[in-house]
């Protein structure tokens, strides 16, 4: 799935990454939890968070994770933006609460990392 | 080929800031041309240690020497120490505040998820002096 076609079944926001709407994700995790984040590699590329502190684009940092998503409408601060653009990561915010997020784009075909 | 040794400092009073030394360090293995893999573990086991330094030891160093063989990484603090070093092993074991937690940190997973992603940990911990824990990841 193309990180634009999150953008559409998810009616979010383009916050940063205009550029990188085109590449391609396969697998997600969704957590406000970030050591829980941490725990599994398994080259999931979208994170969906509630949380939003700068803590959330450094895990993604360190995961090599594309793209993330904040839900339920959380915004993004300034720094965090600057430090998501630096790492060519995109940030998008969805209105939708992390279960329905979630479940649309599993729907969708996207994947939980877990290989299951 | 020489090792090359690094070092950074990790602020002990910011939170927004904790990341920043594994963030370099991360970007310097990535430079250097190791494989995707063996970085992002480095990445993530040292970017726990560095979170665990802010919001349990009030900051402290990081020493990283790299070979082509093998990246060991030093995380020393001076901060209260931990009492029992089996038990913060276990996952799920947390002295971490409630502030920590709503941050998204302090699961108790950190230590476990540090041993998971390197070759070898010792924790040098003595109460009231502080901790240091060395890690090792081999390149196979
Ligand atoms: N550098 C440190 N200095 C003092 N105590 C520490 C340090 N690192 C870890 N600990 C102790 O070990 C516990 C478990 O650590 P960890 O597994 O990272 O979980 P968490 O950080 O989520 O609490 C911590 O809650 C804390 O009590
Ligand atoms: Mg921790």
């Amino acid at each position: 799935m193309k990180i634009s076609e999150i953008q559409t079944i998810l009616n979010a926001e383009l916050i940063c990454g205009a550029d990188l709407l085109e590449s391609e994700v396969f697998t997600a995790c969704g957590s406000d939890m970030m050591s829980d984040v941490l725990a599994f590699v398994k080259e999931q590329a979208v994170l969906l968070s509630g949380l939003v502190n700068p803590q959330v684009i450094r895990t993604a940092e360190m995961m090599d994770m594309k793209c993330i998503v904040f839900v339920r409408g959380k915004k993004p601060s300034m720094d965090m933006i600057d430090l998501a653009t630096e790492r060519d990561i995109v940030l998008l915010r969805s209105d939708l609460e992390m279960f329905t997020a979630c479940g649309l784009l599993y729907k969708h075909g996207l994947k939980g990392g877990s290989g299951i | 080929m020489e090792a090359i040794k690094l070092h950074y400092d990790v602020s002990g009073n910011d939170f927004t800031c904790a990341g920043e030394a594994s963030g370099k360090i991360k970007r310097e293995l990535k430079g250097l041309g190791f494989p995707n893999d063996i970085v992002r573990n480095v990445a993530i086991a040292v970017y726990e240690g560095e979170i665990n330094m802010v919001i349990h030891a009030g900051g402290g160093v990081i020493d990283v020497e790299i070979t082509p063989e093998c990246i060991s990484l030093d995380l020393i603090d001076e901060g209260p120490g931990i009492p029992d070093v089996s038990l913060a092993m276990k996952e799920g074991f947390s002295t971490a505040p409630e502030n920590v937690r709503q941050l998204g940190f302090g699961a108790g997973m950190g230590l476990p998820n540090i041993k998971k992603y390197t070759d070898e940990m010792i924790i040098d911990t003595e109460v009231g002096v502080g901790t240091t824990i060395h890690l090792k990841v081999y390149i196979k």
